[in-house]
């Protein structure tokens, strides 16, 4: 699995509400092998015109932001569909951190499988944060894991809550299917208790 | 745990948390036990990572298939579907060979979407904690299990452990009291919660569902309301066993038989939130003022009661809000202040996990009945025994005699991967449960409502108060 540590990078703002899974990557590519690349997908409907040329008004689509490696975004972000897709578009494209008031669940449970750094932030904040990056296109942000720490494009620093597991997984980049099948014989004796207890299940 | 922990009242959500935590680290992180894993056919990149890492399928016993959400709908003959969605399929029934999985296969009338099948089987139980790739798992919650949905990574997890690792989720009561009115179903019932919640009002909470009017709902309109949990921003719904539920249990294949049932029902009785137990938050809703609902906008929380109109975004809380209202009104090409029930519909559906019950094909037809639909309409089943019982009743005539379509089960037009799309521009009348951009086909209108609100509007070629079409009864 891919660590992530520290990020400094160009951040993009994308101030929608409720962005849901089904807009980062249409259900139509979903078929497609992980290793075809997921780069092109993301955002497809929002990026592309039917000819399959760029939107110049979307903001990815902007000069300033071609590398951005940051996304800032509103309320709910990754919402709807469990597709584990939305994630590996946001990487393949080069995005290694999102920062929003709230996330969708199951999105945010995906990010940290594929090193990608979901970040909460109060939602004024995330406000002031995407007026900030609207003002002054290609600011950059830092993103320090370990340190809990966020600096915005206003030089302001935050700091930012983590479920310690998984920030030991994603620092050290390790897979939890390799650290849970260390715990085989406990998962055992567990079930041996708890088939006697529901011999139906 | 303290004995302080053991004594307290404890929530349906904790008994069945606690029962399935085999340990709980000092971060607080807890790897559970999972009793039952459904998979379908967009499991395969699951089986990939298994297949790389050369693990086996832990508990083939455990886990239960369906293809639903590629394979077509106009008839069973698979060869006829393009090659990538007939690769999906395939690639399930192989990897579900190889490891031994029970796999419900196109053309065993058992097959279905997977949140139909795993109750309409008894596969789904009181106290289970169940998970599968798809975010509407939270469906199973309705018969007082721990449902909820998982990625493609979790996925692979479970196959190889048959254990997640999970942060323990905040509760939430959400109580419905009082009677619902004529015409006022369990699709208007989510709808209404999640308008007044949210679609972010749920994130990192469990809910469990109570209240008379939750009480006095069989078990498919409890299905219907958990399925739409993730809706509202939680990953899980559920609602406490009790009468309902074991007699809905009784005799399904899956359920325990002879001595193992009266212990199971024993075990089930004990399930429901203590007196006393404490939710981390409460929403109380008043059952008697909801209406039947339709969404306008492109989050199932821009919701409204059929008798409302298109809201102004001028109205709206805040620039955010106001700029995301002008957005989804220009891509549903609807007018701030026009009546709801003047909105013409091009086509209906009626199906996905949320609708396509026998219960919801027997409302939605007798407002068909006598009746032809003025736009093209479809009616896709849960499953195949749904199917087969709505044929065994004469349903199928009723919605064949009215002009409407009449499927093979699926997921079909509620994600459109197996190529049944709305046009783009077009206007859906949908009983699934996502309206968001594109979710039905590209630049494709839904506008999401019960089967019986569906059914009127098929039957007047726009949104219509069924109210007024079901008589005096």
């Amino acid at each position: 699995m891919e660590k992530f540590e520290r990020l400094e990078a160009v951040a993009a703002p994308l101030a929608m509400l409720n962005v849901d899974t089904d807009q980062i990557t249409p259900a139509r590519f979903l078929w497609r092998p992980r290793r075809d690349g997921y780069a092109r997908i993301l955002f497809h409907d929002l990026r592309f015109n039917d000819d399959g040329s760029e939107k110049p008004e979307f903001v990815l689509n902007r000069p300033e932001y071609r590398q951005a490696r940051i996304l800032v975004a509103g309320r709910n972000f990754g919402c709807g569909s469990s597709r584990e897709h939305a994630v590996w578009a946001l990487h393949d494209y080069g995005f290694r951190a999102v920062i929003a008031p709230s996330f969708g669940d199951i999105f945010f449970n995906n990010s940290f499988k594929h090193g990608l750094l979901p970040v909460v932030l109060p939602e004024a904040r995330v406000g002031t944060i995407l007026d900030a990056l609207q003002r002054s296109p290609g600011a950059r942000m830092s993103v320090d894991l370990e340190a809990q720490r966020v600096v915005g494009p206003d030089g302001v620093t935050d700091t930012f809550a983590i479920d310690p597991f998984r920030k030991r997984l994603l620092l050290e980049g390790l897979d939890d299917v390799g650290f849970t099948l260390s715990c085989q014989d406990e998962i055992a004796a567990f079930e041996r208790a708890y088939e006697r207890e529901f011999p139906w299940i | 745990m303290s004995p302080n922990e053991t004594s307290r009242p404890r929530t349906l959500f904790e008994k069945i948390w606690f029962r399935h935590a085999i340990r709980t680290r000092e971060d607080g992180a807890t790897l559970l036990s999972i009793d039952r894993h459904l998979i379908h056919d967009g499991s395969r990149a699951a089986f990939q990572f298994l297949a790389e890492r050369g693990l086996p399928l832990r508990r083939p016993d455990r886990t239960f298939g369906t293809p639903d959400h590629y394979v077509p709908t106009a008839s069973r003959d698979l060869s006829r579907a393009e090659p990538h969605r007939r690769e999906m399929v395939e690639d399930l029934q192989k990897n579900a060979r190889a490891a031994g999985v029970t796999l419900f296969d196109l053309g065993d009338a058992r097959q279905g979407i997977v949140h139909v099948v795993g109750p309409e089987q008894g596969i789904s139980q009181p106290g289970m904690v169940i998970v599968c790739g798809d975010s509407h798992t939270a469906t199973h919650g309705a018969l007082g299990a721990l449902a909820f949905g998982i990625g493609a990574s979790e996925v692979s997890h479970v196959m190889a452990t048959q254990t997640l690792w999970q942060a323990k989720p905040k509760t939430m009561r959400i109580s419905i009291e009082g009677r619902l009115g004529k015409g006022v179903t369990a699709k208007d019932v989510i709808l209404a919660i999640i308008a007044k919640i949210g679609a972010a009002g749920g994130t990192g909470h469990v809910i469990e569902y109570a209240g008379s009017a939750i009480r006095s709902l069989g078990i498919e309109g409890r299905l219907t309301i958990c399925n739409m949990s993730i809706e509202a921003g939680a990953r899980a719904g559920m609602v406490a066993p009790d009468d309902t539920t074991i007699e809905y249990l009784a005799g399904r294949p899956y359920a325990p038989k002879g001595a193992n049932w009266d212990k199971a029902v024993a075990y089930w009785r004990s399930l429901p939130s203590d007196e006393g137990a404490v939710f981390d938050r409460e929403v109380v809703l008043d059952a008697a003022e909801i209406a039947p609902m339709v969404t306008w906008g492109t989050s199932p929380e821009d919701a409204a009661p059929i008798t409302g109109r298109v809201p102004d975004p001028a109205a709206a809380p805040s620039a955010e809000r106001r700029e995301g209202m002008e957005r989804a009104l220009a891509y549903m090409g609807l007018t701030p202040g026009m009546p709801l029930s003047e909105v013409a519909v091009d086509r209906v559906f009626i199906g996905s996990c949320t609708n396509s019950r026998i219960a919801d094909l027997r409302a939605a037809a007798k407002i068909v009945a006598g009746r032809r639909a003025v736009v093209p309409a479809m009616v896709v089943p849960g499953s195949g025994l749904v199917k087969a019982q709505a044929e065994a009743e004469g349903l199928d005539r009723i919605f064949r005699d009215a002009g409407f379509e009449w499927r093979d089960a699926g997921c079909s037009m509620c994600v459109g991967m197996n190529g049944d799309l709305v046009a783009a521009g077009e206007r859906c009348a949908s009983t699934s449960n996502r309206n968001f951009v594109g979710r039905q086909g590209k630049g494709a209108r839904t506008h999401l409502l019960s089967p019986i609100m569906a059914a009127a509007a098929a039957v007047t070629g726009r949104f219509t108060d069924v109210r007024r079409l079901m008589g005096d009864a």
